[in-house]
């Protein structure tokens, strides 16, 4: 079926729109194979902490006026930016045809220099959520609660 | 149809100082990220990236012209910009040196930043399409809001780093709508063919100066013209003393570079709705400037307020809207940006460690202790008074000429008033370092000034020297370069 | 070939002595120094030998300097005939001085210091001489000045060295006053500030515009000249400022910057040829200065005062030259007076040297067998200066005098008196010092060889100067009217060997003839040897009038009353409320910041997007 959907280009509506239905179709079937099998091979706790609300593992109820990690913050921060960088790929897919090698090494320009960037956050401990030493600390908690 | 978009190779080399600074603040921050133990041969890096950039800025400047699609133009007034803000970056950047040492932030990301900020400024100073005129501003302003809170351990720091990111992305926002309105109103960001689009008197009046009042007020902020000063002197106070002598001279040359050449190009058919405007902008500026200078303790919140006036009188010359006024301005910024520097340079000296002697009192009887810096502070205060044989004094002198040459007798004569108020904060900064005897009996001891600091110093003496002694090889640059606004 | 490096070799060498001269040896600061104005000189030799015989100006333009309105002012250097004169008497006569310095100050402390001022002056002396606008000259003009000033208060630590150094400073300010109002005249009137274009545009201006245009600007500069020159009524600056080091009396104060004077009006002469009342003025007082200083010379009894006075006379004269159009003659007697006054200042300069730094010549007497070099140079200069027959100044003063026989006779006569005056006077002072008896205490001693051989080379040039005709070589720029009179030469000849027979006769055959002289003209000795009393009257007439009324009306009642009270605090006062209301609006609150903000963006879209729309 796929074959033949990509041996011609779409004359009729259904055909337009068929790409769409599959979509929809696999996103379905992952989603419940996820649900399904979680429910099926995972392990049951059942605790006050579990069936507190999702909230990106914060404490729902409480004061508003927390204070957070400066880490998320700065995860946040990143996560933007690359995400920027990353929708500049779509007007460049679309003119890609037309402009042939000099899009190309544009944008492998382009992608260098944001590599750049992720190779400075990187050296600079934005990706390392703890640091070692702390790090270090909790494994020594954890096995004096073992012990 | 997108043949003619591959840029022939001489509007590379046009661009060539842009993209020698991003290369060069690129592999600062690479290094940065890989080095240990001292940082300062990172600051040399830079020095060299920006003295590469001005050979190439030199380059251009002979083979100008107009790059990728008219988006930026290399002419004598571009030219001359890009080559100030060279100059402020390298001094501001050798200034620093010792500062950051002293404070132990000898780091190459405030090298990095620097060279980031010229990049913008470099855009702001050539641009002639409003869409690289927002780039060229976003760049520059990021650049410096972080420079603003540099030290980042330090309150007043991220007061200023604060207070100057909030205010200026609101500044920014109008701008930023401006421009959507003039592409609304003539389907153009290029400012010759806005003009034309403008001028075609299809569009309804009032609909072109709303677009053009939101332009002036993204403009007039970042150049500190009232009534949107109100940031300056606490950004100004906040920041570390290098910071805020780059923050005084750097973008502020460059973002009067570019709001005149957008008033002056795209909107010059309809200067005579938009001068009086100016106008009022420049004395309000001068006498908000002044007379708030005058209560002033804090030497650099008396310099920041000195700064809102001095961008008054750069309106003034705007307001003359002629080329000897475009000319003036370009003379009154180079003067006005080598006397800040060497001012705020000598002030990170002095204030010591945690910039604690920032008070006008801890400058008593620095010229017994100090005759040498001493000597010089008095060089770059005369220039800020404009006292002849400094390049301030013919700054005030051209500036005042283009008004009267452009039959702005009152404007001339309160502006001449507003220089004499002036001089009266300008001379308490010497009478404490000449006539006061020092208010603690144990003041410290200053260490010697670092070499590199001194030469920073050094030359901006000598460039405010050069210029207030031989004017006209500055100013016959900017007579030509300036011929197109009029 | 580049005419600003002439000046720029002595910078240089101000550069290096001034900025490292505490550090580096003697005899590098005296390597420098004499070596740059030596390059200074071997390059205006090889400037001349190639743009020889300056039939037309080499000018060069080096950049603009000044551009406002219609006056635009380069940085314009020239050589023509005229400067050519001086660029050779200011490096050359420089040189010998700067190489005479090296053994003069050779014990000073602040050695450097010495030769690096000495160098400036050079610099702003070739700056003078070189400029072809009145603007550039100006520049040089005050820099001598300033020169000058740091010299004669170079022993600074001595109370009458600084008050010289003021007197002169505050003097020449008055002249210079007259000066850069001149300057002002000249450029309103003329639109430039360029000789070349004057001269063009006098050419051109009617008739009828010249006459009060141009006698102001001329009376004007010439009061400049007064003062830098030192000519009645401003030359009581001059003999104070022998308290300067003598080679600098020399080079500064003889030879080179108060000839600066001279020199400006020749150079503006296209001007001076259309003002006749200004060219009388230049004349009289010229005469006048000539007569009054050589009577004062005549009672002095310290030689370098003797000498100063002798240069204001010397100066009289060449104003009476250029005052009858006799440029030529008077740039001539410059020449010529360069090197004979300079032979005697060094002169001079070499006996207070060998007399430990007596400098009276009542401590002096019979020099001539212990200092036989110094006598035999100076005797020729003396003989120059008298005007002997044959000596330089015998041409150059003959040239100015038959001009002045031409013009008016009683000039002349003056003139020639004058002469005879000069005579004497010099011939006292030479013979109280070299003949006679010595009557001193310390031990005379011959100088050593860096100054005598100065000296010698002076001598050659005061004796042979008169030959070379220097009214010839500028005579295409500026003509000589009347011819030689050969009757006016022999006259004054005669009065200057009448005055060196009387002195002879009262200071070597019958001494005690001088005091009975002296005791029978009583009251007329006092006046002269008071100088006219007129350091008094100026301090009696000017400065305590203009001091008192300073102190009690201006200091106390403007100042103090009307404009500190009133004015300045009153407005202060008020200014300083305003300040403080501003400071209110800056409250460091970011919200109120914003609003600020927002409320100037809505005045801006209302008076840009509303009125300015629909008007």
């Amino acid at each position: 079926m796929l074959l033949w959907y990509f041996g011609h280009m779409p004359t009729t509506y259904a055909e337009t729109w068929f790409p769409v239905l599959i979509q929809i179709l696999i996103a379905l079937a992952v989603a419940s194979a996820m649900i399904g099998l979680s429910a099926l091979l995972g392990r049951h706790v059942r605790d006050p902490i579990k069936f507190m609300p999702y909230e990106s593992g914060m404490n729902p109820v409480g004061n508003a006026r927390e204070r957070f990690s400066v880490k998320f913050y700065l995860v946040a921060m990143v996560f933007i930016l690359f995400d920027i960088e990353a929708i500049f790929l779509y007007p460049w897919a679309v003119v890609y045809r037309q402009l042939r090698l000099f899009a190309f090494f544009e944008m492998l320009l382009f992608i260098v220099l944001v590599l750049c960037g992720f190779f400075y956050i990187w050296k600079k401990g934005v990706l390392d959520w703890s640091s070692d030493e702390q790090r270090r600390q909790q494994r020594e908690a954890e096995i004096r609660r073992a012990a | 149809m997108f043949g003619n978009f591959q840029p022939a190779s001489v509007e590379y080399l046009r661009f060539l100082p842009e993209i020698l600074l991003s290369a060069f603040g690129i592999i600062i921050m690479m290094l940065e990220a890989v080095s240990k133990g001292k940082r300062t041969y990172l600051g040399v890096i830079a020095l060299i990236g920006i003295a590469a950039a001005f050979a190439a800025n030199a380059w251009a400047y002979f083979n100008g012209g107009p790059a990728f699609q008219n988006m930026i133009l290399i002419d004598g007034y571009g030219a001359f910009f890009r080559g100030l803000v060279l100059v402020v970056g390298f001094l501001c950047i050798l200034a620093a040196f010792s500062y950051l040492e002293r404070e132990h932030a000898q780091t190459g990301e405030y090298y990095a930043l620097i060279l980031f900020s010229l990049v913008g400024q470099c855009i702001l100073s050539t641009s002639t399409d409003l869409i690289m005129v927002f780039i060229g501003l976003e760049i520059s302003s990021i650049a410096t809001y972080i420079l603003a809170g540099f030290l980042r351990d330090d309150t007043r720091n991220n007061e200023s780093a604060l207070k100057y990111f909030l205010l200026g992305s609101f500044a920014t926002a109008f701008l930023l709508y401006g421009i959507a309105w003039i592409y609304g109103l003539t389907g153009s960001t290029n400012l010759e063919e806005i003009r034309r689009g403008l001028t075609q008197g299809t569009q309804p009046l009032v609909l072109i100066g709303l677009a053009a009042a939101l332009l002036f007020v993204g403009f007039a902020f970042k150049v500190s013209v009232a009534p949107f000063q109100v940031w300056t002197p606490d950004v100004y106070q906040g920041a570390a003393a290098p910071v805020t002598a780059f923050l005084s001279a750097g973008p502020k040359a460059a973002a009067f570079a570019i709001f005149f050449r957008v008033f002056l190009t795209s909107f010059r058919p309809f200067s005579d709705r938009w001068l009086p405007l100016v106008w009022g902008c420049a004395l309000a500026t001068m006498i908000i400037g002044n007379f708030a200078a005058l209560l002033q303790t804090n030497i650099k919140r008396l310099l920041g307020y000195s700064s809102i006036a001095h961008a008054g009188y750069v309106m003034i010359a705007f307001t003359a809207a002629s080329q000897i006024g475009t000319a003036a301005a370009m003379f009154y910024l180079a003067s006005y940006a080598l006397m800040n520097i060497g001012a705020f340079a000598i002030i990170s000296h002095i204030a010591g460690r945690n910039e604690r002697h920032v008070k006008l009192e801890d400058l008593a009887g620095l010229g017994r202790r100090e005759p040498v810096i001493s000597a010089l502070l008095a060089v770059f205060v005369f220039s800020l008074i404009g006292v002849p044989l400094t390049g301030g004094f013919f700054g005030k002198f051209y500036v005042f000429q283009a008004a009267l040459n452009s039959h702005l007798v009152w404007l001339t004569v309160l502006g001449l008033i507003n220089s004499a108020i002036a001089a009266y904060y300008y001379l308490k900064i010497l009478l404490a370092v000449y006539m006061q005897e020092p208010a603690t009996i144990a003041q410290e001891s200053l260490p010697a000034p670092a070499p590199s600091l001194l030469v920073a110093i050094w030359a901006s003496a000598i460039g405010t020297l050069f210029l207030g002694i031989f004017p006209s090889a500055v100013l016959s640059f900017a007579s030509l370069s300036a011929a197109p606004f009029r | 070939m580049i005419l600003w490096l002439i000046p720029l070799f002595p910078l240089i060498g101000f550069l290096l002595n001034g900025l490292f001269g505490r550090r580096i040896s003697k005899s590098l600061v005296s390597v420098i120094a004499v070596g740059s104005v030596a390059v200074s000189f071997l390059y205006v030799i090889a400037l001349l030998a190639r743009i020889w015989p300056v039939a037309t100006p080499y000018a060069e333009h080096d950049f603009t300097w000044i551009q406002s309105g219609f006056l635009q002012i380069g940085f314009d250097l020239f050589v023509d005939r005229l400067n050519t004169v001086m660029l050779l008497v200011v490096t050359g006569v420089g040189l010998i001085i700067h190489v005479y310095s090296i053994g003069y100050m050779h014990d000073e402390d602040s050695y450097y210091r010495f030769f690096s001022y000495l160098n400036l002056f050079m610099f702003f002396m070739l700056l003078l001489v070189l400029s072809s606008n009145l603007l550039l000259m100006f520049v040089g003009w005050e820099g001598v000045g300033l020169c000058s000033y740091l010299l004669i208060g170079y022993y600074f630590r001595e109370d009458f060295a600084t008050n010289a150094g003021n007197k002169a400073f505050i003097f020449n300010r008055i002249g210079d006053f007259g000066f850069s109002l001149g300057i002002f005249l000249t450029a309103i009137t003329f639109k430039t500030l360029d000789f070349g274009k004057i001269a063009a545009a006098v050419a051109t201006m009617p008739i009828e515009a010249k006459a009060g245009a141009l006698t102001a600007i001329t009376v004007l500069l010439f009061i400049g000249a007064t003062g830098k020159s030192a000519q009645i009524p401003l030359y009581v600056w001059l003999p104070d400022a022998m308290a300067g080091p003598t080679p600098v009396s020399a080079l500064i104060h003889a030879a080179t910057m108060v000839t600066a004077g001279v020199y400006m009006v020749a150079r503006v002469s296209f001007l001076y040829d259309h003002a006749p009342v200004a060219m009388t003025l230049v004349a009289v007082i010229g005469l006048f200065t000539a007569v009054m200083a050589a009577t004062i010379g005549m009672a002095q009894t310290d030689i370098k005062r003797v000498y100063a006075y002798s240069t204001i006379s010397q100066l009289g004269y060449m104003f009476l030259g250029a005052g009858v159009g006799a440029y030529s003659a008077g740039i001539f007697h410059l020449m010529t007076h360069a090197f004979f006054k300079a032979l005697l200042f060094l002169g001079a300069g070499s006996v207070i040297h060998g007399l430990g730094g007596e400098q009276d010549l009542r401590h002096m007497g019979g020099l001539r067998r212990a200092m036989p070099i110094t006598f035999y140079t100076l005797g020729i200069a003396s003989l120059a200066i008298s005007g002997f027959p044959g000596f330089s100044g015998f041409f150059s003063k003959d040239a100015i005098l038959s001009a002045a026989y031409t013009n008016a006779p009683w000039m002349f006569w003056i003139g020639a008196i004058t002469a005879g005056l000069t005579a004497f006077y010099v011939f006292r002072a030479y013979f109280l010092a070299f003949f006679g008896s010595y009557r001193g205490h310390h031990h005379p001693h011959e100088s050593p060889r860096i100054i005598t051989i100065p000296l010698i080379v002076l001598a050659i040039l005061a004796a042979g100067g008169g030959f070379i005709n220097v009214p010839a070589w500028l005579s295409p720029q500026l003509p000589m009217h009347g011819q030689e009179n050969g009757t006016a030469m022999a006259i004054s000849a005669a009065f200057g060997i009448i005055g060196i027979i009387v002195a002879w006769f009262l200071y070597v055959a019958r001494p005690s003839l001088a005091e009975s002289a002296r005791n029978a003209l009583g009251p007329i000795y006092s006046l002269v040897f008071h100088k006219y009393f007129v350091d008094e009257l100026y301090q009696g007439a000017v400065r305590k009038p203009v001091e008192g009324i300073s102190r009690l009306v201006l200091w106390r009642g403007v100042d103090e009353n009307v404009i500190d009270n009133s004015f300045v605090n009153g407005l202060g006062r008020t200014i300083r409320g305003w300040g403080a209301l501003l400071r209110h609006l800056q409250s460091g609150s970011i919200r109120n910041y914003a609003t600020w903000v927002f409320a100037g963006s809505l005045l801006v879209i209302f008076v840009l997007g509303l009125v300015g729309g629909l008007r």
